[in-house]
């Protein structure tokens, strides 16, 4: 096996390590602190007979890590479970059963994850351009007027709230100039064109917000780059300043970018909160708000983890990619 | 017309006037040495040859003219064809001037496809021509590695390589086996003369050191505050310099011939290792730096410890000092174990800009070792603070100074300040002047002399320069590998080395004359053809 290949097993067998204490933990906060999880998974409506049968139902009266092995078998290879009215099988992954949505949580997440995964991946590949290019030109001219109207703009960006740059956006596009319709959300599937029309609004108001961080992380590893000796190799080679700047000082900030764009994605699966609210898009987020607000306990679990995941994976991935850009890493 | 024609040239950064006036020939096919200090304008003149200075917010005057271009009235187009096509610039630091994410063989292809017009194919091919010319075995494959996987005699090659590609009329070596160790030193310099030979380009290399100097170059220009001190055929130079300047930098040079002077070692052994050994890593990694060393040393006299990067020479010093525990072995103070840090036992850093928090002043850094022994009376620290600082020659009023305000030298005198301030009987002196310009470390070295004589110190010299070391010690180490291959009184291992590393690195050493240059040149030569 090839140094990097083994490199890139480790991070991702390490990642696993990771969400397996992450589910531990999180298992520990909803079921074994103080208070009663039958009430709380059967939700406020119910009758004590109702929250009793829950309680066996969820295997409460064992000990803790038999309820744990339990989880964990649902998990990785599915399990039966009772919806009160009779026993379903519930597929690996399984996360458990909202007795208050009547529905497995793993289907309840599966409908939602289109949504986020469309308004996290589309914002990214916005705020990355948005980003690098802001980036760029503050670097080149740096001391300069550009770069200081660049740094207000994009700090302005970072400092007011989503919702507002959500409601101004609107405002402008949709009330007055009439360019883009009211965002609702269109499944992909449904139809590719208004999929995108519709999520333009929502994916620029984030990218707004995150491409300020993307913004000064180029700029900042320009103009590093740009004082470093191998730069002044190539002036002193005669290679031209437009090469120097796109093959040799861009390429430093590539590593930097992939790692921060990895964290940004895994974050935005969970804390897009604002944004799917404000454009009424069904996503992750907001069904998080929503079962929080509901106390549909299986339903917070289910969505902690999966978003837990989403980080881990993308940080490993992450890892590994900036292996690739930067083979430097594999060796230390 | 010559090769290099600089007339009456001054540049000036701000309000600094870095080189003054200067004036001086290169014909094609020649050699000449900018020597001098460090300040001295040495490299802003190399840097004025390309005309790197443009857009840089320097401002140059007099005239230029290399390889038949006109610098100062070049235009951009002109300037970059002269750049590594007419005239081509190997730097100081090989490691920090590649670009890390390329491979070697690439960024060859690269400068050599600006100025030809070649495809890439033919480019590339070019790229293991020239790192076969400068030695790199295996280059078709070693082509494709990046700097991180190359030695820095290698690293130094490819940049030579890089500069060979568009077979220039002029090659610009600024201190090009600087950050080098000797033995490399030797094979860079060896290269650089063969390498002449056989495309008859001319020469101009930047370097600090007479020595590299008279090894490689037909003439010299010694430098000083950006004019000319003293110019004219190296032999003429270096063997009868007519400016005091350049006796004074001579007389400064620590020779490798010379054997120490006024001696006060006894026999009492105060410092001890038996059987040392230090491994980094766990496992199948596990590396041992040092591996199996036993040394003593004596009061009042000074141990000097040789040998090149990675010779573990580091590693024995920090474990002497308790900054880093033995795997295996014992280090003894006094005939008693001890582990941990022994403030009888000190240190002193290679680098005196990052072994100085900068946003302390001086005077508490150096009242540190006062502080941690639970001193708490600051009069008292103040008072001997004070006395520290005039006792390494420096004021007692740099108390609240920074150490930004001080120049090379006089940091490293704050850091044996605050060695001292322990009141040690052995100091380890870690490379202590290697970062030092030779005037300055003359100083340095002679006031450490004066400490040990003073204060009856035992002194562990590491350094990885041969001449130094004999300047300075009464028995010698030398290292290679973690262990210690060869270990005696100084005059004995220096003039007659019985082990081969100790002759080859002893053969290494630049000669300040260039016949005797010559000579070892031709041995080495032998040795490696043999």
């Amino acid at each position: 096996m090839t140094l990097f290949a083994r490199f890139a097993l480790r991070r991702l067998l390490g990642a696993l390590l990771v969400l397996l204490v992450l589910s531990i933990v999180i298992y520990a906060l909803f079921y074994v602190l103080p208070g009663d999880p039958a009430r709380l998974a059967c939700g406020p409506k119910c009758t004590t007979a109702q929250v009793d049968q829950v309680r066996a139902q969820l295997g409460l009266g064992h000990p803790v890590y038999v309820q744990y092995a339990h989880f964990l078998q649902g998990l990785f290879a599915g399990t039966d479970i009772s919806t009160g009215v009779g026993t379903e099988h519930c597929g690996a992954p399984c996360l458990g059963f909202s007795y208050q949505n009547g529905e497995q949580v793993t289907s309840l997440l599966a409908q939602r994850l289109p949504a986020t995964a469309s308004l996290a991946l589309g914002a990214m590949v916005l705020w990355l351009i948005l980003g690098i290019a802001t980036g760029l030109l503050s670097a080149l001219r740096h001391g300069g007027l550009t770069e200081r109207v660049l740094t207000a703009l994009t700090l302005a960006g970072n400092a007011v709230p989503v919702f507002i740059i959500g409601i101004l956006l609107m405002l402008l596009f949709v009330s007055v100039l009439g360019w883009l319709p009211f965002p609702s959300y269109v499944p992909l599937t449904d139809d590719p064109e208004q999929w995108a029309w519709n999520l333009v609004l929502p994916w620029l108001s984030l990218a707004i917000l995150e491409s300020a961080k993307y913004s000064r992380l180029t700029r900042s590893s320009l103009l590093e780059t740009l004082a470093e000796d191998h730069v002044r190799t190539f002036r002193a080679y005669g290679v031209r300043e437009r090469s120097i700047i796109g093959r040799h000082a861009l390429r430093g900030a590539v590593p930097p970018i992939i790692a921060l764009s990895a964290l940004d994605l895994g974050t935005m699966f969970g804390s897009a909160v604002l944004t799917e609210s404000l454009f009424g898009i069904p996503g992750l987020g907001k069904s998080l708000v929503d079962s929080v607000r509901t106390e549909d306990l299986p339903v917070v679990v289910g969505l902690v983890l999966v978003t837990g995941f989403f980080v881990v994976l993308a940080n490993a991935v992450a890892d590994v990619l900036y292996a690739v850009a930067d083979r430097r890493v594999v060796l230390a | 017309m010559s090769l290099v024609e600089v007339t009456d040239l001054t540049v000036e950064f701000g309000s600094l006037r870095a080189v003054d006036g200067l004036s001086f020939r290169l014909e094609r096919g020649a050699a000449l040495a900018l020597v001098g200090e460090s300040g001295s304008g040495k490299s802003t003149v190399a840097s004025a040859l390309l005309g790197l200075h443009h857009g840089t917010g320097a401002r140059v005057g007099g005239s230029v003219h290399v390889a038949g271009t006109d610098v100062q009235g070049a235009s951009d187009e002109e300037l970059r064809r002269l750049r590594g096509g007419k005239a081509a610039m190997v730097f100081q630091d090989p490691l920090s001037s590649l670009d890390p994410y390329y491979a070697i063989g690439d960024q060859i292809a690269e400068v050599y496809r600006v100025h030809t017009r070649a495809s890439r194919r033919a480019a590339r091919a070019r790229a293991v021509e020239v790192l076969e010319q400068v030695g790199i075995p295996d280059a078709r494959r070693r082509a494709r590695s990046r700097p991180h996987e190359f030695s820095g005699g290698m690293r130094q090659r490819a940049l030579i390589a890089m500069a060979l590609a568009c077979e220039p009329d002029l090659l610009i070596a600024d201190e090009p086996t600087t950050a080098l160790d000797v033995t490399v030193q030797a094979q860079i310099l060896d290269l650089l003369h063969t390498l002449r030979e056989e495309t008859g380009m001319g020469l101009l290399l930047v370097t600090h050191d007479v020595g590299v100097a008279a090894e490689s170059v037909d003439e010299v220009l010694v430098m000083r505050h950006g004019r000319v001190v003293e110019h004219g055929r190296v032999s003429a130079v270096l063997g009868s310099p007519s400016h005091a300047y350049t006796r004074e930098l001579l007389g400064a040079v620590p020779r490798v011939d010379v054997p120490r002077t006024g001696s006060q070692a006894t026999d009492e052994v105060v410092l001890e290792a038996t059987g040392v050994r230090r491994e980094f890593g766990r496992g199948k990694r596990a590396l041992a730096a040092v591996d199996d060393v036993s040394l003593t040393i004596r009061r009042g006299e000074t141990l000097g410890i040789v040998g090149e990067s990675g010779s573990g020479k580091t590693t024995l010093g920090r474990m002497l000092v308790g900054l880093l525990e033995p795997t295996a072995g014992a280090i003894r103070y006094e005939g008693q174990a001890h582990t941990g840090v022994n403030p009888a036992v000190q240190m002193v850093f290679q680098d005196p800009v990052s072994s100085l928090n900068p946003r302390r002043s001086v005077g508490e850094s150096i009242a540190d070792p006062l502080r941690a022994r639970g001193e708490r009376d600051e009069g008292r620290i103040r008072r001997r603070v004070t006395e520290l600082l005039e006792r390494v020659g420096l004021e007692g009023a740099h108390y609240g100074r920074y150490p930004h305000e001080f120049s090379g030298g006089q940091r490293q005198r704050v850091g044996i300040a605050r060695a001292l301030a322990a009141d040690p009987h052995v100091i380890v002196c870690d490379e202590p002047v290697s970062a030092l310009d030779v005037t300055t470390q003359a100083q340095v070295v002679a006031l450490l002399g004066e400490l040990q004589k003073e204060l009856g110190l035992a002194l562990v010299f590491v350094a990885h320069d041969l001449a130094v070391v004999r300047q300075v010690s009464d028995r010698v180490a030398v290292m290679r590998k973690g262990r210690v291959v060869e270990e005696g009184p100084a005059d004995e291992v220096y003039d007659s080395p019985q082990d081969p590393y100790t002759k080859q690195l002893l053969a290494a050493v630049p000669a300040l004359d260039p016949e005797v240059a010559a000579r070892r040149r031709a041995a080495r030569r032998e040795l490696a053809a043999a």
